[in-house]
């Protein structure tokens, strides 16, 4: 009874194991995705839908080759893919794609989005660069009390109806009740102040930053947008979002930068950037400036000394390195750190203001939500209706071992769903459908045993005996079936697209699944049945 | 317990030479009719452009066309979707597909455009749009040729490692068969070829292959068990002892896939169809082409007939 033992405590195991990764639960997106951060609350089966279920947008964007041919088509790539990635939290949804695929082309999933011509205006814009100084006159902190003023006169400290403030409000909440400056280590007279635009600012590390957290900058995002916020603004200053989030201790922060308005140069001038590996200094980038750019850069620089210039991509201040002397054609920002990844990076933005990729949109679909709802619902109800003529065939014709064989399908779908939640599969209307026919397969292996077992059983084996050579002899079919479907969906993976991808992964995951339960399973739960009875049974339902 | 089929014995390789006359019957006229008006396909192989949009009441579809060829846009094809009051508007014309390489969205706006003029800002909703460039499409076409043959080779080997090349051939040929069927259904009943198609087709050789294998299976343990018998009585006894399993696997799939013909809905309706006919196309041909096949190439290819006639098959056994 040992092995018994055993293979009851695989199956707990891998049932508690899957009901874990299907609980619903709170999903609180502070992670960087693609260096953009994400701030969304919400409560569901970790389970992602596909566009064709949620509705949304699909764009597949390649490098516009028709006026002028591209050289270095990867690197072009690349820095479209990182001027796309730093803009597309411009559209604020939750679950944003952007991906290569192959060798020239990117993908981007837009999920809720249905305003066409914006999201394509927005990706094939091309980048803008800038370089500016940082203010170091504490200009915000002079109008604080008047944006602190017209917030409150506004109204726009209440939620104005817009969805911003929806469940990540209790979130928020709980920000609001720790004193940010806490964290930062920074002056602390000037944040704890009850005033709703000062509330939410802390100064940052550098003049001219300021940290927001990460709940708060949705609120924030609408103050600055309010006329006459805007226009209560410094003059001659420009208020730009950092791109990415920092965290000090356990919080998360997004930088909020003051710029002087004049850009000391643009992307024009700059001729190339690449990342270095400095053995004193650590990873750096070097860059390289035309000779106009050059002069006036040595210029600027060379009055700005000891102040920071921050590097500006498309309005998004992506690093603001303090300068240390005059620059001329050749300059290098020096990260530190043996890291060359953070080089990369900025070497990579440079790149991509200094040679914007014109890029044309090669496809573009979109599903409203409507018909995917329609669609969701047709697809549930067939699969439901499916799941019920196999339930009634099997118990029908092999009564008990019949509705242990459903145990095993109701065994299988658990599996089949962890599996496709873990892997952070996207469940796509042809998903629903390889769902429903890797059913059939799971079937299939159970109908194969029990016929087996049959024979056995009219050959005169005993119940234990015909149960036990039945799983044996079908176990060779079961695998070489399962094998060459698995070989077939795994192609259908590498070489499919979109809808096509989705098949194939449910596909994939119910033969794993399958197998699991055909094999493993149903032969326990006989085991089971076996070992509750006293004596040996001379008839077996099946 | 109630069992169908139980102990058969029928002479499944006797009848090869009408499961051929059928198959040529059923294949033959379709390879005139495909080289002369081809295939349907979705604008995702042509490149082109679909909307879907839906009307408070069902809108004339001439009135719809005469809009849109007004609007200078060339002709387009207006298909109701479902309901009557949902329209799908297709343009995949060569010209609309050259005007589609300098953005593909502007088809789709401008016909939207037009539309709203005639029937008003509030006339209709759009309720989903594709776009597709020309380059788009003929990769995926490739795309799809190259996933399929390679599909085929890996199941080759897979077989030929498992049991031996003559029952890999014998596989990869019925299963080949079934292939052309299922273009041949689908060009009978002017199925679109959509990446959706492509998946059901590539599902209907997944699932044939199954089939196959469950009954080489079969043949593979009768040929180490019974070693006097002749490969004729073996196939034969094979197919007749499987018989249970696949008639019953056959009827539950196709239980289930009914299910999804009648309650899927328009998105799901042809790939269900095309599964429905490729499982009984490829239960068919395991039995009467895939085993019968292995037959003819053992005559053709005989094994060496030393002492242990089935050395081969035997080796590469059971795990």
């Amino acid at each position: 009874m040992n092995s018994l033992k055993a293979r009851l405590l695989v199956i707990s195991a891998m049932v508690i194991a899957s009901v874990f990764a299907l609980f619903p639960r709170t999903v609180e997106d502070r992670v960087s995705r693609n260096g953009v951060m994400v701030d969304t609350t919400y409560t569901q089966i970790p389970l992602k839908y596909g566009l064709d279920l949620r509705g949304g947008m699909h764009l597949a964007l390649e490098i516009d080759q028709s006026k002028q041919q591209v050289t270095d088509v990867n690197d072009a790539l690349e820095r479209a893919l990182r001027v796309v990635r730093s803009r597309i939290d411009e559209f604020g949804v939750a679950e944003p794609i952007v991906q290569r695929v192959g060798d020239r082309r990117i993908e981007v999933e837009l999920p809720g989005i249905d305003d066409r011509e914006r999201a394509t205006a927005v990706v094939q814009r091309s980048a803008y660069l800038q370089f500016q100084i940082t203010d170091k006159t504490q200009a915000l902190e002079r109008v604080a009390p008047r944006l602190d003023a017209i917030v409150k006169a506004r109204g726009l400290e209440t939620a104005d109806g817009t969805v911003t403030a929806d469940t990540a409000r209790s979130a928020v909440a709980g920000i609001f009740d720790t004193p940010s400056d806490t964290t930062t280590g920074a002056d602390t007279a000037n944040t704890v102040t009850d005033g709703p635009f000062r509330r939410l600012i802390a100064p940052g590390s550098i003049p001219g930053q300021y940290l927001v957290a990460v709940g708060d900058v949705r609120a924030l995002t609408r103050y600055l947008a309010d006329s006459a916020v805007q226009s209560a603004l410094p003059p001659g200053k420009q208020v730009r979002w950092g791109s990415d989030s920092v965290s000090i201790s356990t919080a998360w922060y997004r930088p909020l930068y003051v710029l002087e308005n004049r850009a000391i140069i643009t992307g024009d001038a700059l001729i190339d950037a690449k990342p270095e590996q400095d053995p004193m200094e650590g990873a750096r980038v070097s860059f390289q400036l035309d000779n106009e750019g050059g002069r006036r850069f040595r210029n600027e620089t060379g009055k700005n000394i000891g102040n920071n210039m921050a590097i500006v991509l498309d309005d998004r201040v992506m690093s603001a390195p303090v300068i240390q002397g005059a620059i001329g054609t050749r300059g290098q920002i020096t990260m530190g750190g043996r890291d060359i990844q953070p080089a990369q990076d900025l070497a990579l933005v440079l790149r991509a203001g200094a040679l914007p990729v014109p890029l044309v949109v090669v496809e573009a679909r979109t599903i409203g939500a409507s018909l995917g709802q329609d669609a969701i619902d047709q697809g549930i109800n067939s699969g439901i209706a499916a799941v019920l003529i196999i339930i009634v065939i099997m118990i029908g014709y092999y009564r008990f071992s019949g509705a242990l064989a459903v145990l095993g399908l109701g065994f299988y779908t658990l599996i089949t769903l962890a599996i496709l939640s873990v892997f952070g599969a996207t469940l796509t209307l042809p998903g629903i459908a390889g769902f429903v026919l890797s059913i059939g397969m799971a079937v299939d292996a159970n109908f194969l045993v029990f016929e087996r077992i049959r024979e056995e059983l009219e050959k005169g084996k005993s119940i234990r005996m015909a149960i036990d050579e039945g799983f044996d002899h079908a176990w060779s079919a079961i695998v070489d079936t399962h094998v060459t479907t698995a070989l077939t969906a795994v192609i259908l993976y590498q070489f499919g697209t979109g809808p096509v991808r989705g098949f194939a992964v449910t596909l994939l995951a119910g033969i794993i699944a399958s197998l699991a339960s055909a094999i493993f399973f149903v032969r326990t739960m006989y085991y089971v049945w076996l070992s509750r009875r006293k004596t040996a049974p001379t008839t077996l339902s099946i | 317990m109630f069992r169908i089929l139980h102990n058969t014995k029928y002479d499944f390789v006797r009848q090869w030479k009408l499961a051929f006359i059928t198959i040529i019957a059923f294949v033959v006229p379709a390879l005139i009719l495909i080289p002369i008006s081809g295939f349907n396909y979705s604008i995702e192989f042509t490149g082109g452009t679909e909307m879907r949009l839906e009307f408070p009441q069902a809108p004339d579809i001439a009135d719809v066309r005469g809009t849109i060829e007004a609007a200078g846009l060339g002709e387009a094809e207006i298909t109701t979707f479902g309901s009557p009051n949902e329209i799908r508007i297709r343009a995949q014309d060569a010209a609309q597909v050259e005007q589609q390489a300098s953005g593909a969205t502007s088809v789709a706006d401008q016909i939207e455009a037009a539309l709203r003029a005639k029937y008003g800002a509030e006339g209709f909703t759009r309720l989903g749009s594709e776009a597709i460039g020309p380059r788009v499409g003929e990769e995926l076409r490739r795309n799809a040729i190259i996933a399929t043959l390679i599909a085929f080779g890996l199941t080759l080997l897979y077989i030929s490692w498992r049991f031996e090349w003559r029952f890999a051939v014998a596989a990869i040929l019925g299963t080949l068969h079934d292939t052309l069927a299922t273009m041949v259904f689908i060009k009978y009943m002017n199925i679109e070829i959509s990446l959706f198609v492509v998946g059901g087709i590539l599902t209907v050789i997944g699932y044939s292959m199954n089939d196959t294998v469950v009954v080489f299976d079969r043949i593979r343990e009768n040929l180490r068990l019974n070693r006097k018998k002749s490969l004729r009585e073996t196939i034969n006894d094979s197919v007749n002892e499987t018989l249970p399993r696949t008639v019953m696997t056959g009827t539950t799939t196709l239980g289930a896939l009914l299910a999804m013909i009648f309650l899927g809905g328009d998105v799901i309706r042809p790939f269900a169809l095309i599964l429905t006919f490729g499982i009984i196309v490829g239960t068919f041909s395991s039995i009467w082409v895939a085993a019968p096949l292995v037959l003819w190439i053992e005559k053709k290819w005989p094994r060496e007939t030393d002492a242990t006639p089935h050395s081969r098959v035997s080796s590469a056994s059971r795990p």
